[in-house]
């Protein structure tokens, strides 16, 4: 360890560790409170360790540092560190990463307060941390690639955190396989780097790219691809299944089945984040392929409308949060693909605050439910939940993108680059950035309705949730409120920028540079707004959300009933599960099926192993006929062999 | 004047003769003990005539041990019988199939 920057950024990533196995190995023993003490305390110091760290590397503008802390694999020519990279983005991610769990932590004594797994949970949201954090620290793919795999098997233990129920375990596997499908990708792009750049370290790789440019790979027979492209899209495979990017989104509703804490966790800054952390972690290698881009962009802004879409025809609260999740992580990958990284990781920053607070604040109308989760039996709460309330509408306006809210700035933001952009797709992912600006406010708000407004629809009394439940939501509360307005300058507009030199981008590709022309200040762009069309889309969508909610709800049924078919459709979410069950898993399964009766049962179980068994003994019961057991059949075979063997001396000459 | 190609003859008749008793001999072990002895004196009557007709006299020494031998290996293979006999009141040789696969 050179520095004493490097050190805190390894405790950092150490404490939640330590939390998690104080928590998971004698969490019993030491019992409930002194659990959740010893672990939040463990997390509020890497949150403050990671405020320090962010205040000198981002705010002070610290050189970007890396330091290894051991050797991990050596092998023959190839050297695996453990190794770290502090620079502006990972200390950013440090920052979002461990105030979120910091206040999941916090909240999850509320949450969970009766849950007999609480030991466990709590040693399992350190784990996640510790994971994410590793991932973000990461200086090398393979330490990337450990600290994926960490937050994937996490990410499963927790969704599956109720084994008892039988859905919450179908989701955690759900999750888990379409996370290893991801995974194909990842991995063959980790090694794809490994061929062509032989190493896998950050810089090394990335002072190299342009010796590999004019390379192709004859990926089918007769067609030729650059090698950029091949990595790049490979990698994005990956970042799509842990992104929830279309058509690998199918396992994040399913999330839904986990703690509301956790889905706060996954959804707003460990988990979902990571795959566009890592694009723009590689944006020098994005950069050199158009068509990666393109790619991204595409699927971005498909995934970013079409999921928003069945956001509005959910029924349950937590579900309408999780597309929302989808269409906002399609968001962030259409600023990736328009090559406005800074952007991306602006609006996961925003979106990790504002997200993380409404999941909470849905949570806190669970728990005032009874675990209640679906909105047809809410209504009205309002009144008995007034901070709850609050937050959760500042948390719907951030989403929607109203000014001054966070979300306006990095939304708007983002229309604006792809607008500029000129990436193959980028007039489609305007348009559908465009009405994602109107549908995102009409689920959001369509939710807030159902839940906080109109009657009442249900029997119990309800009260304000306990303190531990409301402080992190009044702490998210306050940054979805402001971190746009303060941090679109700096991050998005300053020179240099935010994120410094940890993301690259290529002269023709900056679109940042032109949309800051237009940029004079935040308060100005706030005010400004009413002359943008985003702004206008998200008000009609609020709009529109109250006429079908509570202004006519008349209009709602008859609008189900005249598209029933497209509402099965959507319900169905567009048929993707039915698709991967009817395609996919049966298919699979009729392969399995096929191969456990033709090559298990018939050729490795009757041929070889039975197969084998059976001539044996096929020969032995043959071969012990000539064991008669008399005396002057065993002479004679004698006198025949030695007769053999003597006429051969004597006839062979 | 006999010829050593007659001695041989006659011996390689004994041992034939020997041979065949084991073989064909399906009723009675002592048959079997007398055959075998029959061989053993089909090579002793070879070991003389040898000593005889390549003057020395190292076969004829060699055949006085294997009528010892001999003696010891009747005196054994009578014991045996003996025994069998008592054990499963037969001494047929057709009987005697124990190492049967």
């Amino acid at each position: 360890m050179e520095t004493h920057l490097l050190s805190i950024a390894v405790a950092i990533a150490l404490l939640p560790l330590t939390g998690a196995l104080i928590a998971g190995l004698v969490g019993k023993q030491i019992g409930r409170s002194a659990t959740h003490w010893v672990t939040i305390i463990l997390i509020g110091s890497a949150f403050l360790l990671s405020c320090y760290l962010f205040a000198d590397m981002v705010l002070l503008g610290h050189p970007p540092e890396e330091g290894v802390i051991y050797n991990w694999v050596t092998t023959g020519a190839f050297k695996f560190d453990v190794a770290i990279l502090l620079d502006r983005l990972s200390a950013t991610m440090l920052f979002i990463v461990s105030f979120i769990s910091f206040m999941v932590h916090i909240y999850t004594v509320g949450y969970m307060a009766e849950d007999p797994g609480y030991t466990r949970f709590f040693s399992y949201v350190s784990l996640f941390t510790f994971s994410m954090l590793i991932l973000v620290l990461a200086n090398n793919f393979l330490l990337l690639f450990f600290g994926w795999e960490g937050v994937g098997l996490v990410s499963y233990l927790l969704i599956g955190f109720w084994f008892k129920r039988e859905s919450a375990v179908a989701g955690g596997l759900k999750a888990f396989i379409v996370n290893r499908v991801g995974d194909v990708g990842f991995v063959l792009a980790i090694a794809a780097v490994l061929t062509y750049f032989h190493s896998l370290d950050y810089q090394t790789v990335f002072s190299h790219v342009t010796s590999i440019l004019g390379k192709t790979l004859p990926l089918l027979p007769g067609t030729s691809v650059s090698v950029i492209t091949v990595i790049c899209v490979l990698f994005f495979i990956g970042a799509m299944a842990k992104s929830a990017q279309i058509p690998l989104h199918v396992w994040l509703p399913e999330s839904m089945e986990g703690p509301t804490p956790i889905s706060a966790l996954i959804h707003a800054a460990t988990m979902v984040t990571a795959g566009i952390y890592m694009v723009a972690r590689l944006s020098p290698l994005f950069e050199y392929s158009p068509a990666a881009l393109s790619l991204v962009l595409m699927l971005g802004a498909t995934t970013c409308l079409w999921m928003g879409f069945l956001a509005v025809v959910q029924q349950d609260i937590k579900r309408v949060i999780a597309y929302s999740t989808i269409s906002q992580l399609g968001y962030m990958a259409v600023a990736l693909g328009a090559s406005a990284y800074d952007v991306a990781i602006f609006h996961l920053m925003t979106h990790a605050f504002f997200k993380a607070l409404l999941f909470l604040a849905a949570g806190s109308v669970i728990i005032a439910l009874h675990h209640e989760q679906d909105m047809r039996k809410m209504g009205g709460l309002a009144s008995y939940m007034p901070i709850t309330y609050l937050t959760f509408v500042i948390g719907a306006l951030a989403l929607a993108a109203v000014p001054p809210f966070a979300g306006f700035y990095s939304k708007d933001a983002i229309i604006e680059a792809v607008h500029l952009s000129t990436t193959p797709g980028a007039h489609y992912a305007y348009w559908c950035v465009l009405v994602g600006a109107f549908v995102t406010p009409l689920y959001i708000f369509r939710a807030l309705f159902l839940t906080f407004h109109g009657k009442k629809r249900y029997e119990s009394t309800v009260y304000e949730s306990p303190w531990v439940v409301l402080v992190p939501l009044l702490a998210l509360a306050l940054p979805s409120l402001i971190a746009g307005g303060i941090l679109i300058g700096p991050m998005l507009f300053a020179t240099p920028r935010l994120l410094g030199a940890s993301i690259f981008v290529l002269p023709q590709h900056d679109v940042l540079t032109a949309l800051a022309r237009d940029y004079h200040g935040a308060k100005l762009m706030a005010l400004n707004a009413t002359q943008t069309l985003p702004f206008w889309l998200a008000l009609a969508g609020i709009v529109t959300a109250w006429l079908f909610n509570l202004g006519c709800p008349q209009w709602a049924d008859s609008l189900k009933k005249r598209l029933s078919w497209l509402y099965k459709i959507m319900l169905a979410n567009y048929g993707f599960d039915d698709f991967n069950q009817l395609v996919l898993v049966r298919g699979s399964r009729r392969i399995g099926e096929f191969f456990y009766k033709v090559s298990d049962l018939i050729m490795i179980d009757g041929v070889f192993v039975n197969g084998s068994g059976r001539l044996i003994r096929l020969f032995a019961r043959r071969g012990r006929q000539i064991q008669t057991g008399y005396l002057y059949h065993y002479a004679l075979i004698m006198l025949l062999g030695l007769t053999v063997f003597l006429g051969w001396f004597v006839l062979r000459v | 004047m006999i010829s050593l190609a007659d001695f041989l003859i006659v011996a390689a008749i004994l041992f034939g003769i020997g041979l065949a008793g084991i073989i064909i001999n399906r009723k009675n072990i002592i048959v079997l003990l007398m055959s075998i002895e029959l061989m053993l004196l089909a090579v002793n009557t070879n070991f003389i005539a040898f000593s005889y007709f390549l003057g020395n006299n190292i076969g004829q020494v060699f055949v006085f041990f294997i009528l010892t031998v001999a003696a010891a290996e009747a005196a054994i293979g009578l014991a045996i019988m003996v025994v069998l006999f008592r054990k499963s009141g037969t001494i047929e040789v057709d009987k005697l199939d124990l190492l049967k696969g």
